[in-house]
């Protein structure tokens, strides 16, 4: 068992490292000079050259790549290029604001779609569930923006239901107030691939023989379904349920746009906006090491969840 | 029907049997070809001139209220200049000169309309032309960033899945990369680095879009080069690429086929989001995304029709895609469609 962990985190360091890579190349070969977009519109000569020499972009590109390799070790980004905050600082304080939203839209999302998803792969081929099929069929393909889009001018400004955008630095008001609309419109978004998903995975467990065999016993349905089937479903349930944590942390890019939510994915728009180098490389390379190490313990999760499975 | 039909020609019948795929074709063959008019500049030329007043009603509700529309409450006052306003008027003096001046330029004034066919915007354009050019441009921006991802996934998924080896290993670690960044911050720091711009955002899409084509292509391509046509033709002496491009291509194509029209469903969808937060198509031409963007402060107003126009033909042709790629998925697959 540890020397599989210490083989999984062995392989991460190619692709970290290709990531590093990759990001070097975009933003340092393709990315233009970062000290004319540094110096504004009035590029005074010294000004640039001071800039250049500031960011090391007089050295050859290999101590450039050493300088950005020590950066990703470190943790340490520098500052941001236009508001001159400390990149892990802003890091720092956008993700928790990210994740309020998101967490939550994630945890409903599982418990709404798991039980939506129990409950019509029961009553398979029946007409409630061939209404619900069509209905996350149709919702699927309508999108994304003009849930936001619609949703905010529906709720938030002709019912008045909830604050058209807004966010504030309390927690709880936030919980209460801000976050209830973005949160509901993110879930219309996912409920319908996620319960459509999660339905073929259990569909597939009932067709086996092992539940026959309850049923033969004389287990009762609600056994059947909630203690044999959604036991073994679980499986590809709770994988693809992990495997969408790093996403959390930028949040929904439109959502947070639109609803004017100060978390990561509304920084991040900020700084493509504004050529922001810094902020974008940083969490472009936290995501990625988060995404390596969410994939390793999902396959952990797996040997826990199902022990038939064989760590190789 | 005793002759016996190609694979294609079999696939196609398959297909026109399908009621929901011959309205699925009809529709789309109809959207291509406002496309194609569009590009050629048969319609929807004029989109950019104003034809109408500032959110000119649609035709068929002309009374709703507009302070610039037909019911307008808006009235101009003429002033009279008189002896007495001329006396503290600085200007006055140069009254004469100023229209002597001005009578060298022609002025025309556009006749405006209060009423469209499906209303108008701010700067007073007609909706339905608007939507058409949006859809030109979404749609070709669509189809030209997957034709480019399928063409990078399968010439990688090709020499990765034909040749294993070092260039396999090489090409999967590749892969490992793209696919380590969630997808949206992918495609957000490559738009940072390149700007803005159609001929960017096909580019942007197409070059972060390419890895599920590959691993689908990969594993077929590991699957095929075993099987007992590839090494006959390896034994008549086919060279690799010819095995490669010339022997298994055809085979795989059907797959090909479906993924570069799921491709071109997520690419629209895709555009319309990365124009909406000003990262893709730039403003000075229109998408269906730069529509939907301008919707939020029209809707405060009211003006509903930009939003149901552009909302509208977006997802009737979204869906008619997605479904019409279902069908064609059945009906490459003669297993399936035998059930």
């Amino acid at each position: 068992m540890s020397g599989y962990l210490l083989r999984r985190l062995w392989q991460i360091i190619p692709t970290l490292g290709g990531v590093i890579l990759l990001v070097f190349v975009l933003f340092n070969l393709f990315g233009g000079d970062p000290a004319t977009i540094l110096a504004g519109k009035i590029p005074s000569q010294e000004k640039i050259l001071a800039i250049r020499q500031q960011l090391g972009l007089d050295q050859p590109w290999w101590v450039q790549l050493w300088i950005f390799v020590k950066q990703v070790v470190s943790f340490d980004f520098g500052r941001s290029w236009s508001t001159n905050e400390l990149v892990s600082q802003v890091i720092l304080l956008k993700a928790p604001v990210s994740l309020t939203v998101m967490g939550q839209v994630w945890l409903l999302d599982a418990v709404i779609s798991v039980s939506l998803a129990l409950w019509v792969a029961y009553r398979r081929g029946s007409l409630t569930d061939r209404a619900i099929m069509a209905i996350c069929t149709a919702a699927m393909s309508i999108s994304f923006l003009l849930y936001v889009v619609v949703g905010q001018y529906l709720f938030g400004y002709v019912l008045g239901w909830f604050p058209v955008m807004g966010w504030s630095d309390d927690f709880w008001k936030n919980i209460s107030t801000y976050a209830p609309l973005p949160v509901v419109l993110a879930l219309l978004v996912s409920i319908a691939p996620s319960t459509r998903l999660y339905r073929s995975f259990i569909v597939e467990e009932t067709e086996h023989d092992y539940v026959r065999t309850a049923r033969a016993k004389g287990a009762d349905e609600q056994r059947v379904m909630l203690v044999h089937v959604l036991r073994n479903a679980a499986i590809p349930i709770v994988t693809n349920l992990a495997l969408a944590l790093p996403a959390l942390f930028i949040g929904s890019f439109l959502i947070e746009k639109v609803f004017s939510i100060p978390g990561l994915g509304r920084e991040v728009i900020l700084a493509v906006d504004r050529s922001d180098f810094p902020v974008i490389k940083a969490i472009t390379i936290y995501l990625a090491m988060l995404t390596m190490l969410v994939n390793l313990l999902v396959d952990l999760l797996y040997k826990w969840l199902d022990p038939r499975v064989q760590l190789k | 029907m005793a002759s016996s039909h190609g694979y294609w020609r079999a696939a196609g019948e398959r297909l026109w049997r399908d009621r929901l795929a011959r309205v699925c074709v009809t529709i789309l063959a109809f959207y291509f070809l406002l496309v194609g008019l569009s590009a050629l500049g048969l319609i929807a030329k004029d989109w950019n001139t104003e034809v109408g007043v500032s959110y000119a009603n649609p035709s068929f509700m002309p009374d709703y209220p507009n302070p610039q529309g037909q019911n307008s409450l808006v009235t101009v006052d003429k002033i009279e200049v008189d002896a007495a306003t001329r006396a503290i008027d600085p200007l006055a003096p140069y009254y004469e000169q100023i229209e002597r001046r001005a009578a060298h330029y022609q002025e025309s004034i556009p006749e405006l309309s209060w009423t469209l066919p499906f209303g108008g915007d701010k700067w007073g354009r007609d909706i339905v032309a608007k939507t058409i050019k949006g859809g030109q441009i979404s749609i070709t921006v669509g189809v030209a960033a997957a034709l480019l991802a399928v063409a990078i996934g399968v010439l990688l998924g090709a020499i990765g899945g034909f040749l294993g080896g070092w260039i396999g290993d090489a090409l999967e670690w590749f892969y490992n990369i793209f696919t380590s960044v969630p997808y949206i911050l992918l495609v957000l720091a490559f738009a940072a680095v390149f700007g803005r711009g159609i001929g960017t955002v096909i580019l942007v899409l197409g070059l972060t879009g390419w890895t599920g084509v590959y691993r689908l292509i990969r594993s077929e391509y590991i699957k095929q080069r075993g099987l007992e046509y590839v090494l006959a033709a390896d034994a008549i002496g086919a060279s690799r690429l010819r095995r490669m491009f010339v022997h298994i291509l055809p085979n795989v194509s059907q797959l090909i086929l479906v993924q570069l029209s799921q491709l071109v469903v997520e690419f629209i969808k895709a555009e319309v989001i990365l124009s909406f937060l000003g990262f893709g198509v730039p403003t000075e031409l229109v998408s269906w995304g730069i529509q939907i963007n301008e919707v939020l402060a029209e809707l405060v107003l009211g003006k509903w029709w930009q939003l149901t126009a552009a909302a509208l033909s977006m997802s009737v042709f979204v869906v008619a895609f997605g479904l019409f790629t279902d069908v064609l998925r059945d009906a490459l697959d003669p297993k399936s469609s035998r059930l």
